[in-house]
């Protein structure tokens, strides 16, 4: 077989794209992740972070594309399957049961999915392109730059962060993306055939911790501006 | 006991279907599920009324005919139990119980709470042949069988195709019973040499059967009559990658 067609035609396919763009996201939360909690390191090197990443072309549009790219393919392959999905019982069972042991992480991750996918874009508006409009402090992301006239991304975190109704919605989306890497890292292994007896307890523990870890990490930021941690 | 029974009545597959109400009285703790609704049919033939149509054959879990959807849960939801394994002691006098066909798009139903199951048929024929010799018997252990493989295969080996992975799964995805299919011949190193045909065929039927896709949210696993693991799933997946990667492509019919 063709292996474009095996992969976009056919429905274990379908879940390889899943799986595969699905991990690559999950690698970058955690880059991500590790990147920003240099802010707890002070301004200089969260800002040197930021100016090195900015002043690389070469390094973030690729970065860019690829995530753009697998982003795509991660939601046409969800959306492709869920429709096969619903095609596949078109009577339900009487008062509609929740399915037999399966976990509500599992049940939901079309809905997680789409709230996660609007808090991306949300998140891209209020620190990438920094629009004044959406980050509900009453400032200019875009002036902010340090004493090297470098953009102070420290400020603009601080800043940012002050806002309570903007730091809960990042404490909501890094809930819901959790819960979706949860279910998602395990059922990864499970679509690319990584799992077996062995590894099957450690490789649900890792989801676990995961993303518990990516939780925490992430929502450290925002609470350590809100408690006044980060000036 | 007794016991209201409410049952998914269907004359054929073009009739839209309802829910009836029935009384099953004087039920015997100690009756299967299937047995209680002979009792329940024999009084309706005697009030010359329609009986209800359900599947049965060897009424002691080993050949996946039975196939009721009780309370919302495939074959009633006891660990490694079909319905007709199921016994009445599990219910309380003066229960309610819903009673419906499996469902999914590649099992219509043909009557009442009987499902046209041909689809696992036609994925089955998919899977093609298995080389064996043919001629005198093989001499024992001339062909070594790892312990393990030999466990591992038996496990999947169990599964009776009753389609309970289907009726229970939120997507109705066969790949736990396709799966198993394809471990257990897989496991064997008289199957072993099919296997990379054998798996593009098999997912390729499964696919134009109409089945949904695993979300791996383990329905079909804690149904299952023969207790087949997800692990099944995982090794398909792998086998199919494989099989990918190599250039198979689907037999042309």
């Amino acid at each position: 077989m063709n292996l474009i067609t095996g992969l976009f035609k056919t429905s274990i396919g379908k879940k390889f794209i899943m799986a595969v763009t699905g991990g690559g996201l999950f690698l970058f939360v955690i880059g991500h992740m590790l990147g920003n909690l240099q802010i707890f390191l002070g301004p200089e090197h969260i800002n040197a972070y930021g100016h090195f990443l900015q002043h690389s072309p070469e390094i973030l549009w690729p970065a860019r594309i690829g995530l753009l790219a697998f982003v795509v393919l991660h939601i046409w392959s969800a959306i492709a399957l869920s429709r096969e999905n619903q095609a596949a019982r078109p009577v339900g069972y009487r008062n509609s049961p929740a399915p037999v042991a399966a976990s509500y992480q599992s049940r939901v991750m079309a809905m997680t999915g789409l709230i996660v996918a609007s808090f991306i874009i949300y998140h891209l508006l209020h620190f990438t392109a920094q629009t004044e409009a959406v980050n509900f402090t009453g400032y200019d992301f875009k002036h902010f730059s340090d004493h090297r006239a470098r953009h102070d991304v420290y400020h603009m975190m601080v800043v940012g962060f002050s806002s309570k109704l903007a730091s809960s919605f990042y404490i909501l989306g890094m809930a819901l993306l959790c819960l979706h890497l949860n279910h998602g890292v395990n059922a990864m292994f499970q679509s690319l055939g990584l799992k077996n007896a062995a590894y099957a307890k450690l490789i649900e523990r890792f989801a676990l911790i995961s993303s518990g870890v990516i939780f925490v990490g992430n929502c450290s930021i925002p609470l350590a501006v809100l408690a006044g941690l980060l000036k | 006991m007794n016991l209201t029974l409410t049952v998914w009545r269907q004359k054929n597959a073009s009739d839209p279907g309802r829910f009836e109400n029935y009384a099953a009285k004087d039920i015997i703790p100690d009756m299967s599920f299937l047995e209680m609704l002979d009792v329940v049919n024999d009084r309706l033939v005697a009030e010359g009324r329609e009986p209800i149509a359900f599947d049965s054959d060897c009424r002691e879990g080993i050949c996946g005919a039975c196939s009721c959807v009780i309370n919302g849960v495939p074959h009633g939801g006891h660990r490694g139990t079909t319905a007709c394994q199921l016994h009445m002691r599990h219910f309380k006098d003066g229960d309610t119980i819903v009673i419906e066909p499996w469902r999914a798009k590649a099992f219509p139903v043909i009557r009442d709470l009987v499902t046209d199951r041909s689809a696992f048929d036609r994925v089955i024929q998919a899977g093609g042949f298995v080389s064996v010799n043919t001629g005198g018997t093989p001499d024992a252990n001339c062909l070594p069988v790892p312990k393990e493989n030999a466990d591992l295969a038996m496990d999947a080996a169990q599964c009776i195709g009753c389609g309970a992975c289907v009726a229970a799964c939120k997507n109705a995805s066969a790949m736990l019973f396709v799966s198993a299919k394809i471990g257990h011949l897989g496991l064997l190193p008289q199957g072993a040499v099919e296997q990379e045909r054998r798996v593009i065929n098999m997912v390729a039927q499964m696919d134009a059967e109409g089945f949904g896709n695993c979300t791996v949210t383990g329905s079909c696993e804690a149904v299952c009559p023969k207790e087949i693991s997800l692990n099944f799933i995982s090794r398909m997946n792998r086998d199919y990658a494989v099989a990918l990667l190599k250039g198979r492509q689907p037999d042309r019919k």
